[in-house]
């Protein structure tokens, strides 16, 4: 049975990514997927080498043919989003794709067509298959992409015997969130000691409780502010959550960023051992010991 | 004047410079887009009273009048209808409100009922003049986009409205920055910043909506940023130095320009700039 562990924050810049790519670095049979669809920045650490790409189709977009279109407005009338200009142009934008116009037409002008919403990708990287994605600007439906690269990452995982999928979430608590965290075995929040940090962490751990999904917690950068980490320390121990790390601020890794490298593949340092010893408990929290 | 402040990356600053904006100028109008995770009053702490709820409407099926026929789950494109062999269930969460269902039916036996997914809130401030409007999703609800347009409707376009928008390039960030006059991207110099700066200014490009740049945590890695901008020829608005006491302060939850005075001013220059752009028409 593959197992799945998704890393969260709520707030965003917390550290997920860098974290998450140290995670792919240190486990040696797992498919990692990036589901932050629409700012991924996985493959700039990873450098995957992309050997499948396949096009997301998202929701339908309704397209107005002009000859037959009459102006009588009825689309305009019906369409609860305000999709339809005056003008009879439909805001590509506002189109939810839910064919109401289409079926209230009665010049039968308007279809509803596919359009291409995004790409995703299968790669090879130094630790592994990596399956992620490119939203197209403004989309909806990134919750259908981030279930598509789940889909061929647990494919993937499936073939190849990978015991593992480690995915990189979203920030937020909405539907990309919920994609890419329901069905997962455990959730991996990566928060700060900041007033918003702790604040995201609070609501993204309701979400997780509302779909009872197994919890812990990564307190990043936790000398920035020692008392608020030990206040959200404290708020997890209450709530029966498990810190399972807690990493200095080290501007090591915005060198490594800028070089490409995850944090663990310079050993020398500090956060190296912090984070191994992080994985090894999530692991034992998965009740897998192969990842 | 409408001003959205915006980033690809989260975690860049944007709740930064829009609080510190919205103090900087005080007179002013602030509205937190960031439905998901709404933070601006934690840096503010004013009192805040509910508005209303944000409502959304789904279908109720009278079994009475239901024949079975299937229509409503054909026409639904958002999975929120199944139809079963002896019974049709309905699945509010995935309901985008449409009301297609309800037009298809042939037996009447659709009606809408309509349910939050949240709500807004207000709180005023007296001695900066601030109004702040917020809005939050539920926990659990998929859809931000609807939260953050009842949220804009609170926009007075007599004065000055700050957005705080989500981070990202979909959907929820369309809702938050297309009707506004100027878009304030904030990123910080690293690899991480530039790649989503490059998406984000995708995004208003493609909304025409004329935009600069703030780089937040400036010094801490590499020029990328500011020869992307040079590049593009983006104005870079204003750089807020990697400075451990802003971080410190922003840590506790204290907009910096509350203890660093000097800010002020900075902040009512970048205004000034994004006042002259809007009125010129460059940087579109």
């Amino acid at each position: 049975m593959v197992k799945q562990i998704t890393i969260i924050s709520g707030k965003g810049g917390t550290g997920k990514t860098t974290i998450t790519s140290s995670f792919a670095a240190l486990a040696d049979n797992a498919v990692i997927a990036d589901c932050d669809v629409d700012a991924a920045d996985m493959h700039l650490i990873l450098q995957p080498d992309t050997f499948e790409t396949h096009d997301f189709y998202g929701l339908k977009l309704a397209h107005i043919n002009k000859d037959l279109c009459t102006g009588c407005d009825t689309c305009v009338l019906n369409c609860r989003f305000d999709a339809i200009l005056e003008s009879h142009i439909v805001d590509p934008y506002r189109c939810e794709g839910c064919g109401v116009c289409e079926y209230v037409c009665p010049e039968t002008a308007i279809v509803m067509k596919e359009k291409k919403a995004g790409e995703y990708y299968c790669s090879h990287t130094r630790f592994g298959p990596l399956v992620h994605a490119k939203l197209g600007i403004g989309e909806e439906a990134s919750g259908k992409l981030v279930s598509n690269v789940r889909q061929r990452a647990s494919e993937i995982a499936e073939s190849s015997g990978k015991g593992l999928i480690i995915i990189d979430g979203p920030p937020g608590t909405g539907c990309s969130v919920i994609a890419a965290m329901t069905g997962t075995d455990l959730v991996l929040v990566v928060t700060e000691p900041t007033v918003s940090g702790i604040h995201d962490l609070d609501r993204v751990l309701q979400v997780a409780r509302h779909f009872r999904i197994p919890v812990a917690v990564c307190i990043n950068k936790c000398d920035l502010n020692p008392e608020m980490s030990q206040l959200i320390f404290d708020h997890c121990a209450e709530n029966g959550v498990n810190v399972v790390g807690r990493i200095p601020y080290n501007r090591m890794v915005i060198d490594a960023m800028l070089e490409g490298k995850t944090i663990v593949e310079n050993p020398d340092n500090e956060l190296s051992g912090e984070i191994g010893s992080m994985w090894s408990v999530l692991l034992s929290m998965l009740g897998d010991n192969n990842g | 004047m409408r001003i959205a402040i915006a980033s690809g990356k989260g975690g860049t600053g944007k709740t930064t410079v829009a609080v510190n904006l919205a103090l900087a100028l005080g007179s002013a109008q602030l509205l937190d887009c960031d439905v998901e995770e709404p933070n601006c009053n934690l840096f503010l702490g004013f009192g805040l009273e509910k508005q209303e709820d944000v409502l959304i409407s789904f279908p109720e099926i009278d079994k009475d009048k239901c024949t079975l026929c299937g229509r409503c789950a054909d026409i639904c494109q958002f999975n929120a209808i199944a139809a079963l062999p002896k019974s049709v269930m309905v699945f509010p969460k995935l309901c985008h409100g449409c009301g297609g269902c309800s037009l298809v039916c042939p037996d009447g036996a659709i009606s809408e009922a309509a349910r939050s997914i949240g709500m807004i809130e207000r709180g005023i401030d007296e001695s900066f003049n601030i109004e702040l409007f917020q809005g939050t999703l539920d926990i659990s609800e998929p859809m931000a986009s609807p939260v953050i347009r009842q949220l804009q409707e609170h926009i007075d376009d007599s004065t000055v409205a700050i957005i705080d928008s989500p981070p990202g390039t979909a959907c929820p960030v369309i809702a938050s920055v297309a009707e506004m006059d100027y878009c304030v991207l904030v990123t910080e110099p690293t690899p991480f910043g530039l790649n989503d700066l490059v998406l984000a200014v995708a995004v208003v490009k493609q909304l025409g909506i004329p935009f600069g740049v703030v780089i937040n945590r400036h010094g801490v890695g590499d020029d990328g940023v500011e020869q992307y901008c040079q590049n593009e020829a983006i104005p870079v608005l204003m750089k807020i130095p990697f400075d451990r006491d802003i971080a410190v302060l922003y840590s506790k939850g204290t907009p910096f320009v509350k203890q660093m005075p000097e800010w002020g001013s900075k902040f009512r220059e970048m205004y000034r700039d994004i006042c002259e752009c809007v009125s010129s028409g460059v940087g579109v």
